[in-house]
C-alpha cells in the first residue's frame, strides 16, 4: 500500500481525533450556565466587572452551536483564548512554557529509550547471570516506583545532601539552554532521571522478554545453523523482531508520559506547561486549562502517527492496513 | 455389549496413577506452586499486614488518642511552626505542618489507597472481561467499535483527563475512582479481547457449537475459565498500578481533596517542608512503596506459579555453555557425533 | 474391546437403495473462502474453492467413507453438514428437510440429531472444564436432564464407551489420548443423534489405539443404529469401518460407491493410485504391487486446473480432461451405485504403472 497512503490515512484519522477532542473540551467546559461558565473562565479572583467583560467578549450569551462554531474556528486558527487572571493570551503562556516541558520530554525519553533497550539487551543476551538478576531486582523496583515519590527521594537523597556541601550544579528549576549547556543538564539532570527510571525499567523488562521470545523461535535457531556468528544474529535478526512490541508499547505511553511529566514539573519546580496547568487549577485560570487540553491532544496525536510510522517502518506487514 | 471387570483394570492402568477423584485443578496445581515460592508468600504477608493495619486504624486512634485530622498546634509543632520529628510527644512518626499526627494519617491513607486500588480494578475487571469477551468472541462490527473503543481509552492522557474534570467539578473521590477505573477496564478488556480471539478458534469451542450451545454459554461457560488466569495475574497488577494513579493525582491535587488523608496528598504538602522534615516525606513514601513492591510481586509470583514453563527456556542457556567440547586426543579417533547424558 | 480390527457391516444389498433409507442427502454443495487483498477496502481478490459442487448420501444405520487427501475439503465439507460454516450454494437435507443455512434457533432441533467427533483428542476438549461437566454439556445445552438424572446419564455413558464412571470429576488433561476420544464419543452419544459425524476420529491416535476407538464406533452403531459420516485420510480405516465411499480430490467427488466396488473395481485413476500407496499388510502382497507415484502436489483450490481437477498429475489424461469436467456418473459394467467422474477410466485388468513411466518428465 505504500508507506504514503499509510501516513496520510493516519495523518486523517489524526485530525479527526482533534476536531472530536476539540468538540469534547468545548461542550464540557462550555455548555453549562452562562455565570459558572463566566467565572470559571474569568479566575478565581475575578471581579464583577471583569465577568461581565468576559461574557462579552467571548459572546457567552449567545445560542452554544454558534459559540462552538467561533471556539473551533478559533482553536484552528491558534487562537487558545485568553487568560484573564494574567492578563496575557494563553498562547503566549503555552510558547514560552512549551521549551521547558520540551526538554524534559525529549530528554526522558531518550534516556529511557537508551538505558532500557540496552539494560534489557544484554539482560536477555545473558539471562540468569548476575548482571540479569541484579537488573530483574532493579526492574521491578522501578516499576513499583511512582514518579513523584522517585523525584522526592532523590531530591532528599541526592539534590540536599550534594547542596549541603557545596555542590550546585544539580539543582530545582529550570536554566534556560542560553544560559549555557551546564547549567542546563544540571537542572535537568534529576526531572530526566525521574521520569525515565520508571518507563526505563518497564522497557527492559518488555525488550528482555520480547527479545528472548524472538531468540527461542525456529528462524533464529535457523540463522545460527547457518554459521552467523551470535551477535549477527542477535542484532540483525532478534533485535529487529523484538523492537516491535516495544515501538507499539511507546504509542501506548505516550499519553501516560504527559502525566509523569506534569509530576516531575511541580516536583522539581520546573515552570512548564504541566506545572502551568497544576496551578490553573488553583487559580481557576480556566483558558489556561482549555489550551493544555487542547496541546496536549495534538501532541498525543501527533507523537502517536510518529510512532506509526515507525511501526510501519518495522514490520512491513502492518502497512496494508 | 458390557464391560467385563478385567477391561476396566486395563483402562485404569492406561489413565494416570490413582489419586483422589477430585481431579487435580489448575487452580490447586497453580496455588500449591505459589506457595513454594518465598517472594510471593512474603508479598502476601505484607499486603495482609497493611489490611490488618488498614482496617484497623481506629484502634491507633483510640490508642494514641490523636484523630486523622486533629491538629495539634502546640504540642505537634515547634516553636517556628515546623512539623516535630518522630518520637516527640508521642507522635510515633512525627506530625505534619500543622501537627496532625502522621501515623495516623498514613494509616487512613492505606485504607484509602487500598479502598481505591481494590474498587477500581474490580470495576475495572468485571467491565473489562464483559467487553473484551464480547467484542472476541461476536467479532465483525461489534469488535471493530469496541476495540476502537478500548484503544481511545488506552491511549488517552489521564492527567489531562483529571485535570479538565477537576477544573469542572473541583476534585474528589469520585473522579478519581471514575478515571482510575476508565483507564484500567481498557488495559483489562485488551487483553480478554486478545485471548478471547485465540481461544475462539479452538476445537473445542467449535464442539460447542455443533451441539448447539449459543454465544452466551459458550461465552461464560467455556471460554471464561480459560481466562481467569491471565485475568488473575493482570488485576493483582492492576491494583498497584491504581494505588499509583490515586496517590499522584491526590499528590498534584486533582485527587482527594485535604484534609482527608491520602499517601498522595501528604507528600504533596510534604513537597515545601523536605528539608526540615524527612520523616514527612519517608514515611508515607515507603508505605506507598512497600505496598506497590508488594502486589508487583505478587502478581509476578502469581504469573510464574501458573505457568512453570519460563524455568526451561533459561536452563537450556546454562547448559549449553557447560558443554564446552572436549579436544580430541588422538586425530582419527574422532567419532563423527557423541552424545552423552542427554536430558532436560 | 479386543486390539484386532472387526469389520464392518457388508454393504446394504442394492435393492434398499430407497429414499426412506436417506438419512443426510448433500446436493451439489459449494462453499467458497473469499480471499482478501491489500488496500483501504479489503476487496475479494478471490476464492478459496474449498467444496465445489459435492453430492452425496448418507443411508440410515450405515456408515459412509470420506477418504481425500490434505486439501481435498472433506474436514469443510463436515463441517458444512454439521451447519458449522454456513454454505455458499447447495442444499443439505436431513430426513427430507431442509438444514442448509438454518439459523441457529431453528437448527437447533436438529443438533439434537447430528453429532460430531473431532480430529485432536487434545483440542476437542475444554482443558478448563471437569469431564462429567463436558459430556454433560448436550443435556445443558438442550436441557434434557439436570443434576442427579444427568449425572446419572453421563456416567452410563463413560461406562459404555469404556471409561470408569468414577473419573468423571477429573481434567481431560489426565486422560490419555484414546480415552480423549472415548469422551468426544461420550458427549457425542449423549442425546442419541441419529447421524455422527466423525473428522478424522483415529488419525491422532496410535495404532493400537485406533483399533479399539474404531471398534468402540462399529459396537455403538449396532447398538444404537447410529449413521455415520466417516472422514479420513487412511485407506485402509476406511475401509474397515465405511458401507460406501466416497473420494474426494480438491473439492469434488472423484469416485463413490459401496465400498468392495470401489476398492476393488476403482475406476478413477486417483483412486488406484491412493490405493496402489496404502501400506499392504502382507509384505509378499505388497512387493508384487506396484507403487503408482504422481507427480506433483495437490494444486491449490484458490486456482484449481479447468476441466478435470486431476487432470495435471493424471497418467490418463488426455486434451478432453483439460477442457470438460467429467460428471459423476455411472461408467458401463458398474453397478448403479457405483459413479466415477472421468473421461477415462480405468478399465478392469488395465494396469498404470506403465503408462506412470511417461509421466517422469
Amino acid at each position: 500500500m505504500g508507506i504514503t497512503r499509510f501516513l496520510v490515512r493516519r495523518i486523517l484519522t489524526g485530525i479527526l481525533v482533534l476536531w472530536i477532542v476539540a468538540t469534547g473540551t468545548f461542550f464540557l467546559f462550555f455548555a453549562r450556565p452562562v455565570s459558572v461558565v463566566a467565572r470559571q473562565l474569568a479566575g478565581r479572583s475575578a471581579t464583577p466587572q471583569v465577568i461581565s467583560e468576559v461574557i462579552r467578549n467571548l459572546g457567552l450569551n449567545q445560542p452554544v452551536m454558534t459559540q462552538y462554531w467561533r471556539f473551533l474556528g478559533k482553536t484552528a486558527r491558534g487562537d487558545l483564548g485568553f487568560s484573564y487572571y494574567k492578563q496575557i493570551p494563553v498562547r503566549t503562556i503555552l510558547a514560552q512554557d512549551l521549551p521547558i516541558t520540551a526538554s524534559v520530554v525529549v530528554g526522558a525519553v531518550l534516556l529511557w529509550l537508551i538505558v532500557g533497550l540496552a539494560v534489557g539487551i544484554i539482560s536477555a543476551t545473558r539471562s540468569r547471570s548476575l548482571f540479569d538478576r541484579v537488573s530483574t531486582v532493579g526492574v521491578l523496583a522501578g516499576i513499583s516506583m511512582p514518579v513523584f515519590v522517585l523525584g522526592e527521594l532523590l531530591i532528599l537523597f541526592v539534590f540536599l545532601p550534594l547542596n549541603e556541601h557545596g555542590i550546585t550544579w544539580i539543582s530545582t528549576g529550570y536554566a534556560g539552554l542560553s544560559g549555557g549547556l551546564i547549567p542546563w543538564t544540571g537542572h535537568m539532570v534529576l526531572p530526566w532521571i525521574t521520569l525515565a527510571t520508571v518507563q526505563a525499567a518497564i522497557y527492559t523488562r518488555l525488550s528482555r522478554g520480547s527479545l528472548l521470545d524472538t531468540m527461542g523461535e525456529d528462524y533464529i535457531r535457523t540463522a545460527r545453523a547457518k554459521g552467523l556468528t551470535e551477535r549477527r544474529v542477535i542484532y540483525r535478526h532478534g533485535v529487529r523482531a523484538a523492537l516491535t512490541p516495544v515501538v507499539s508499547q511507546l504509542g501506548v505511553d505516550i499519553g501516560g508520559l504527559l502525566g509523569g511529566v506534569v509530576v516531575v514539573e511541580i516536583v522539581f519546580s520546573l515552570p512548564g506547561l504541566g506545572a502551568e496547568s497544576i496551578n490553573a487549577i488553583s487559580t481557576g485560570d480556566l483558558p489556561v486549562i482549555i489550551g493544555f487540553v487542547i496541546i496536549a491532544s495534538v501532541f498525543v496525536v501527533v507523537a502517536n502517527i510518529i510512532v506509526d510510522m515507525a511501526y510501519a517502518l518495522l514490520d512491513p506487514r502492518v502497512r496494508i492496513i | 455389549m458390557s464391560v467385563t471387570s478385567l477391561e476396566f483394570q486395563a483402562h485404569a492402568a492406561e489413565a494416570a496413577p490413582e489419586e483422589a477423584i477430585e481431579g487435580r485443578s489448575q487452580w490447586k496445581l497453580t496455588w500449591r506452586r505459589l506457595l513454594r515460592d518465598k517472594m510471593a508468600i512474603a508479598s502476601i504477608a505484607v499486603i495482609l499486614v497493611m489490611v490488618v493495619l488498614a482496617i484497623a486504624a481506629p484502634l491507633f486512634v483510640s490508642l494514641t488518642g490523636h484523630g486523622p485530622e486533629q491538629a495539634f498546634t502546640n504540642s505537634g509543632t515547634t516553636s517556628s511552626g515546623a512539623p516535630v520529628p518522630p518520637g516527640t510527644h508521642g507522635f510515633f512518626l512525627g506530625t505534619d505542618y500543622i501537627g496532625r499526627d502522621l501515623m495516623i494519617r498514613t494509616l487512613y491513607g492505606a485504607r484509602i489507597s487500598l479502598f481505591v486500588g481494590i474498587l477500581t480494578t474490580a470495576i475495572a475487571t468485571v467491565a473489562g472481561v464483559a467487553v473484551g469477551l464480547v467484542a472476541g468472541y461476536f467479532g465483525g462490527w461489534v469488535d471493530t467499535v469496541l476495540a476502537r473503543f478500548i484503544d481511545t481509552a488506552l491511549a488517552f492522557p489521564l492527567i489531562v483527563l483529571a485535570l479538565a474534570l477537576a477544573a469542572i467539578l473541583g476534585p474528589s473521590l469520585a473522579i478519581v475512582i471514575a478515571v482510575i477505573s476508565f483507564f484500567s477496564w481498557a488495559g483489562i478488556s485488551r487483553i480478554v479481547r486478545g485471548q478471547t480471539l485465540s481461544i475462539k478458534e479452538k476445537e473445542y469451542i467449535e464442539a460447542a457449537r455443533s451441539l448447539g450451545a449459543g454465544p452466551w454459554r459458550i461465552m461464560f461457560i467455556d471460554i471464561l475459565p480459560n481466562l481467569l488466569g491471565p485475568v488473575l495475574v493482570l488485576a493483582t497488577l492492576y491494583i498497584p498500578t491504581a494505588v499509583v494513579f490515586e496517590a499522584t493525582l491526590s499528590f498534584l491535587g486533582l485527587g482527594i481533596p485535604p484534609p482527608t488523608p491520602s499517601w498522595g496528598n501528604i507528600l504533596g504538602e510534604a513537597q515545601n517542608y523536605y528539608s526540615v522534615a524527612w520523616w514527612y516525606v519517608v514515611f508515607p513514601a515507603a508505605a506507598l512503596l512497600v505496598t506497590t513492591l508488594a502486589f508487583n510481586l505478587l502478581g509476578d509470583g502469581i504469573r510464574d506459579a501458573m505457568d512453570p514453563r519460563t524455568e526451561r527456556i533459561f536452563a537450556a542457556g546454562r547448559k549449553r555453555r557447560k558443554n564446552k567440547p572436549k579436544a580430541a586426543t588422538e586425530p582419527g579417533a574422532l567419532p563423527t557425533l557423541t552424545v552423552s547424558e542427554l536430558g532436560e | 474391546m479386543s486390539d484386532t480390527l472387526r469389520d464392518a457391516a457388508s454393504p446394504a444389498p442394492l435393492e434398499a437403495a430407497m429414499e426412506d433409507d436417506v438419512l443426510v442427502r448433500v446436493d451439489n454443495l459449494v462453499k467458497h473462502f473469499p480471499v482478501r487483498g491489500g488496500g483501504i477496502i479489503r476487496r475479494t481478490v478471490g476464492q478459496v474453492q474449498a467444496v465445489d459442487g459435492v453430492s452425496l448420501v448418507v443411508r440410515r444405520g450405515q456408515t459412509l467413507g470420506l477418504v481425500g487427501e490434505t486439501g481435498s475439503g472433506k474436514s469443510t465439507l463436515a463441517r458444512c453438514v454439521a451447519g458449522l460454516i454456513p454454505v455458499t450454494s447447495g442444499k443439505v437435507t436431513f430426513e427430507g428437510r431442509d438444514i442448509t443455512n438454518l439459523s441457529r434457533r431453528a437448527m437447533r432441533p436438529f443438533r439434537r440429531e447430528i453429532q460430531m467427533i473431532f480430529q485432536d483428542p487434545y483440542g476437542s476438549l475444554n482443558p478448563r472444564r471437569r469431564v462429567g461437566a463436558i459430556i454433560g454439556d448436550p443435556f445443558a445445552v438442550h436441557k434434557t436432564a439436570s443434576g442427579a438424572a444427568r449425572k446419572k446419564a453421563v456416567q452410563e455413558l463413560m461406562e459404555r464407551v469404556g471409561l470408569n464412571p468414577e473419573h468423571f470429576n477429573r481434567f481431560p488433561a489426565e486422560f490419555s489420548g484414546g480415552q480423549r476420544q472415548r469422551i468426544g464419543v461420550a458427549r457425542a452419544l449423549a442425546l442419541r443423534p441419529k447421524l455422527i459425524i466423525c473428522d478424522e476420529p483415529v488419525s491422532a491416535l496410535d495404532v493400537s489405539i485406533q483399533a479399539q476407538v474404531l471398534n468402540l464406533l462399529a459396537d455403538l452403531q449396532s447398538d444404537f443404529g447410529l449413521s455415520y459420516l466417516f472422514i479420513a485420510h487412511d485407506l485402509e480405516v476406511v475401509r474397515h469401518v465405511s458401507n460406501n465411499v466416497s473420494v474426494m480430490y480438491l473439492g469434488r467427488i472423484a469416485e463413490s460407491g459401496p465400498k468392495n466396488q470401489v476398492y476393488d473395481t476403482a475406476r478413477h485413476p486417483y483412486t488406484v493410485a491412493l490405493l496402489s500407496a496404502a501400506p499392504a499388510a502382507d509384505p509378499d502382497a505388497a512387493a508384487q504391487r506396484r507403487r503408482i507415484i504422481l507427480t506433483g502436489d495437490v494444486p491449490s483450490p484458490i486456482n484449481p486446473p479447468s476441466g478435470c481437477r486431476f487432470h495435471p498429475r493424471c497418467p490418463k489424461a488426455q486434451e478432453l480432461c483439460s477442457q470438460q469436467e467429467p460428471a459423476l456418473e455411472v461408467k458401463p459394467g458398474d453397478p448403479a451405485m457405483h459413479q466415477t467422474a472421468c473421461h477415462f477410466p480405468v478399465q478392469a485388468g488395465e494396469t498404470l504403472a506403465r503408462v506412470a513411466g511417461r509421466e517422469r518428465r
